[in-house]
């Protein structure tokens, strides 16, 4: 009798919501997925596709105005000299800088997934992550201070008797210049330092994927240790390297204040589209240019998946 | 006889743990040896010295009378069915199979051929093309098994490699296990902490408990004469016969086993020990009673055969041969 009676009474509101929720669950999903799809679709591809419109368009020498004229000046312009040179430029940093973390990542990410527990793999942890909490500018200048002519480094070497070996690499054509902190060198250095962490931690949860026994029955087979890294760990490190060099390749591509504050005087696309933008007030220029990166990373993943880096997702 | 696979006094500590204590272990060519053990009691440890993914803190291992203490995995002329299986997730089954020929630099045609003949072997012609995620369990068994018999080990070192299967396909492969064993000739080491699989498919079978070796011996030896109190619990059902019970049951030993097996029902008269029915658990092709005897409990196995059981409460006389008692001379002495 009681069962009856309290089929009788109305179920509350807010129960009721969640019941005819709970039997129309596409109404649901569309619900939570309004906010982020008018993020996406009104700010995201609405600013890009204004990036785009605007690459199209020209700059009026005399009145400084933008002519909503659909041509490709602004694309034959970047085939101009000193934009491939600086296209190329970038392009190439991007890739040594991006190789240079995969190199260093790949043992620290071993060690983390592999060896380290408890305390000292969360202090691993920190170590790679603090920098992060950190400003950018910060670090960066302090990186200044670090690859001056009269800075740590060159202090240290000179101490060991090894400012020879300095000098060599300052003279070395292309990479080298006046002092770390005004060469292609002391660039690299600090964009390796900065994006080190956005390749150590996706290997690292790559490497975390992969079973023990696969080494042990690598080795079991016949297989030097040379061979099973080749043959077995590599390969399932792939997708993780591949979602780091992301982060790395694209993160250099776009960066415009490192090689301002260290390098020589050679520019960066970050740095033209920032030029072109705001000194010069050529918008268009600047969209065309910004859309260089997108195109390179484009391309970059193509080729990443013609490799067979995704297969293993 | 130089053997196969030899254990020297062998001593295995992580930190203050002591995971293998002083084994003496030596397989002979082509012999089925099974290293039983409750979790944690070093027989994997064993295993992995052998197959060098862990060193001995003391003692030697050879293998073939070769001194390969220290050597690495790959030095070592054995393979090992690992308990996951440990298959490579981004190679097809053919390319696992042939990985042992591939980095010893074996033609690729040669060890395709090869690779294909080690799953006819495993009964799975044709399946090399597949991916190990697309196979079931005991496919992927069967995909380990050849990729460790394509190197032609001298050994064979089996980590549990049945027990993610379930029954009927653990029995199955037990079988063919075991025919394959004996149409190869290689010696197997297998670990497992089945006493049913260790008793069904052994030539030895070794008993090991907190990182020692117990007893080693046939099957049979082991389960009708064990050693000691820890090897006569862990091998099958047993009742232990202790203090004042022993004393009166088995002629003064201090301890002696009785397998509940071994225990026929009859009248009270002429009984070697008369009780009362508990407790009883059906198992489909037996009946097993508990008997109250003064203070101690006696499992009392009745087979299908014996019609049904005496309900609870009813007293029973328990009769048995003299034979069927095994005493445990050092029984009382705690190795703990």
């Amino acid at each position: 009798m009681s069962a009856l009676a309290l089929d009788a009474a109305p179920r509350p509101l807010r129960l009721r919501v969640s019941d005819a929720l709970y039997r129309r669950r596409a109404l649901l999903i569309l619900l939570l997925l309004v906010p982020p799809m008018l993020w996406v679709g009104a700010v995201y591809v609405g600013s890009l596709t204004a990036l785009l419109a605007n690459s199209f368009f020209r700059l009026d020498d005399f009145t400084g105005q933008v002519v909503r004229e659909v041509g490709f000046g602004n694309f034959a312009a970047l085939l101009q000299g000193a934009n491939v040179d600086v296209v190329l430029r970038t392009v190439t940093m991007a890739l040594v800088v991006t190789g240079a973390c995969i190199v260093l990542a790949l043992p620290i990410a071993w060690y983390m997934a592999r060896h380290a527990s408890g305390t000292r793999k969360a202090l691993l942890y920190l170590a790679i992550m603090l920098p992060l909490w950190s400003s950018y500018l910060v670090r960066l200048y302090a990186w200044k201070l670090l690859l001056a002519k009269e800075g740590a480094i060159s202090w240290v070497l000179a101490k060991l008797h090894l400012s020879w070996l300095l000098e060599a690499l300052l003279a070395a054509p292309v990479v080298g210049g006046h002092s770390l902190s005004f060469s292609p060198l002391g660039t690299f250095v600090v964009f390796v330092y900065l994006w080190l962490p956005f390749m150590i931690l996706p290997i690292q949860a790559a490497f975390e994927r992969v079973p023990a026994s696969l080494v042990e029955a690598s080795g079991d087979l016949g297989a030097h240790p040379a061979a099973t890294f080749w043959r077995v760990v590599f390969p399932l490190a792939v997708p993780g390297i591949a979602a780091g060099s992301i982060f790395t390749f694209s993160l250099t591509l776009g960066d415009y204040i490192v090689p301002g504050v260290i390098g020589d005087s050679s520019m960066f696309i970050g740095q033209v589209v920032s030029l072109q933008q705001g000194t010069a007030g050529n918008v268009p220029l600047a969209a065309a240019m910004s859309l260089v990166p997108i195109a390179v990373i484009a391309l970059f993943l193509w080729g990443a998946k013609r490799l067979g880096a995704f297969d293993a997702l | 006889m130089i053997p196969t696979v030899a254990l020297e006094n062998v001593c295995c500590e992580y930190g203050a743990v002591k995971a293998v204590d002083g084994v003496d272990l030596a397989l002979a060519a082509g012999e089925f040896f099974t290293l039983l053990g409750p979790s944690g009691s070093g027989k994997t440890t064993c295993l992995r010295m052998i197959g060098g993914f862990a060193l001995p803190t003391s003692g030697r291992v050879l293998i073939e009378g070769r001194d390969l203490t220290d050597a690495p995995p790959y030095a070592r002329p054995v393979n090992t069915v690992f308990q996951d299986y440990a298959l490579f997730p981004h190679m097809n089954v053919r390319d696992n199979v042939a990985y042992g020929l591939m980095v010893r630099g074996v033609a690729k045609a040669e060890r395709h051929r090869r690779a294909e003949q080690m799953l006819e072997l495993v009964r799975l012609p044709g399946a090399g093309e597949r991916r190990p995620g697309q196979l079931s369990g005991g496919q992927r068994q069967r995909v380990a098994l050849a990729r460790a018999l394509i190197n032609e080990p001298r050994v064979l070192l089996l980590d549990e490699p049945l027990g993610a299967l379930d029954l009927k396909l653990r029995e199955q492969m037990q079988a063919e296990l075991k025919a394959l064993q004996r149409r190869l000739g290689i010696t197997f080491l297998f670990v497992t902490h089945d006493q049913h699989e260790a008793l069904s498919m052994s030539d030895r079978v070794g008993v090991m408990n907190r990182g020692r070796l117990e007893q080693v011996g046939a099957p049979r030896e082991v389960y009708d004469a064990p050693a000691t109190r820890f090897v006569a619990e862990f091998v099958g059902a047993a009742n232990l016969l202790e203090g004042e019970l022993a004393r009166r049951l088995a002629e003064g030993a201090s301890c002696a086993l009785l397998r509940p097996e071994r225990i026929r029902l009859g009248p009270e008269r002429g009984a070697r020990a008369a009780g009362t029915v508990t407790d009883s658990q059906y198992f489909g092709s037996f009946v097993r009673l508990r008997v109250q005897i003064e203070s101690a409990t006696i499992a009392v196995d009745l087979h299908a055969s014996a019609g049904p059981p005496p309900p609870n409460g009813a007293r029973v006389g328990l009769h048995w041969s003299a034979a069927a008692i095994h005493r445990i001379e050092n029984g009382t002495e705690d190795r703990r």
